[in-house]
């Protein structure tokens, strides 16, 4: 079914349209939206797109980082600033999903896909919006856990705080297909780390819930102290608690419960 | 609903068709412009046999709204040969047995050339990498890699 392809100079003025309109959405790379359409999704009439310059710009000079929505998972890649991110970036897609996805419309990808945004979730990212009353920052674990209500907001940007060494953030997908397909987990934490203590820890889990989440009892488990085994043992144990993974065609519920332990454990001891 | 007039270059040539509204470029190139060489496969970005170039860079047709390449360049298997010579990715892949079916055959070699025009030299990990979005299902991925390895090292008659 043909729909209405409406595009804007303005960010505001694509958020005004994105407001007003229940049946729209908003076209970023196309990975879920195009998928959408070819699927015959009739709940989307219109398509709003904004060719505002700010929704590709990169900001990584200081020590907050912000990326605009449009931000594809190649440029990221192509950014030697970028390079803690390279890591989820390059687990995403093939070649040519990383010139089309971005950073975005990865907020909206559901499971087995998103897990650029479990790495923004344990980097504690803010999401900028637009609504049809004005602009708003939103913390992220906040963003997704009303995600479902979001449609109607346009994503502008995402930042967050770079962190203060390379070991201070992980990352693990882990997939069945190498080097591309949908994950059965994925797994990133954030651990600064004040003298030899963990100040600030943060976990977060792709595929273990309707959208990533904090594994906050492992988060708990990690807080205050060093990443000794003892610590890593209690971190590994409490991950799969608050989890409410589902089945499908890559793993099921009870699999991911499994091994969630078990990769948390490997993320922390550094393990391939 | 109205269409939407939209001009592109397809393969250097430009061209202009009238688009509903939604259409992906895909359908625009076969239905519109009558090039049957990106084929579909999954309609969801799975598969890439639907792989074309926009702007040099590799994109999946499918799930491109067609009016998002207007002024842009679009690049299909179609326009890769010289007459009637064909591309040395063509031609390697003729002699290393990389095509069964041949389904996937149009995907593999644009993200093969995407790979080629910006690393003439690639190693083995970064075809296998070039090409992770490609799915074949007949002759194994080995042959294809091999394909790729022998055009790039064959050196390459033209761009």
């Amino acid at each position: 079914m043909p729909v209405t392809v409406k595009t804007f100079t303005s960010t505001h003025d694509a958020a005004a349209a994105l407001s007003s309109d229940r049946s729209a959405r908003y076209l970023g790379g196309g990975t879920l939206v195009m998928r959408a359409l070819n699927e015959g999704d009739i709940s989307i009439s219109t398509v709003v797109r904004a060719s505002d310059y700010a929704m590709t710009r990169i900001d990584a000079s200081g020590s907050r980082i912000t990326l605009g929505a449009g931000v594809t998972f190649a440029r990221i890649l192509a950014e030697r600033d970028l390079a803690v991110l390279h890591g989820p970036a390059r687990s995403i897609g093939g070649p040519a999903v990383r010139n089309m996805g971005t950073v975005g419309g990865n907020l909206f990808a559901p499971v087995p896909y998103g897990d650029f945004t479990v790495a923004m979730l344990a980097l504690d990212a803010m999401v900028s919006v637009q609504g049809g009353l004005g602009g708003r920052e939103i913390p992220i674990d906040e963003f997704l856990q009303s995600r479902d209500r979001q449609t109607g907001v346009l994503v502008l940007a995402i930042s967050f705080a770079r962190p203060g060494s390379t070991e201070a953030f992980r990352y693990r997908k882990i997939a069945r297909i190498k080097p591309k397909g949908g994950a059965v987990i994925t797994l990133a934490a954030h651990l600064p780390v004040n003298g030899s203590r963990i100040v600030g820890a943060r976990v977060a889990l792709g595929s273990m819930a309707p959208t990533p989440i904090r594994a906050r009892a492992a988060e708990r488990a990690l807080e205050g102290r060093a990443l000794d085994t003892s610590t890593i043992s209690a971190a590994a144990a409490a991950a799969v608690e608050g989890t409410s993974p589902g089945d499908n065609a890559l793993a099921s519920a009870w699999y991911r419960r499994e091994i969630v332990g078990v990769h948390l454990r490997r993320l922390l001891s550094g393990q391939e | 609903m109205a269409k939407t007039a939209l001009q592109f270059q397809h393969n250097g040539r430009d061209v202009a068709i009238f688009v509903d509204g939604g259409t992906n470029l895909l359908v625009a190139l076969r239905e519109l412009i009558g090039d049957m060489t990106p084929k579909f496969g999954c309609g969801q970005g799975g598969c890439g046999t639907c792989s074309v170039l926009i702007d040099g860079e590799l994109h999946l047709s499918c799930l491109t709204l067609a009016e998002t390449v207007a002024g842009r360049s679009v690049e299909t298997l179609d326009g890769i040969k010289d007459g009637p010579n064909l591309h040395p990715l063509q031609r390697a892949f003729a002699d290393n047995f990389a095509a069964q079916c041949g389904y996937c055959t149009p995907g593999m070699l644009m993200a093969a050339k995407a790979l080629l025009d910006r690393n003439p030299q690639p190693s083995r990990a970064e075809v296998v990498e070039a090409i992770s979005g490609n799915i074949c299902r007949c002759t194994g991925y080995e042959p294809i890699i091999n394909a790729v390895l022998a055009a790039a090292s064959g050196g390459r008659a033209r761009a």
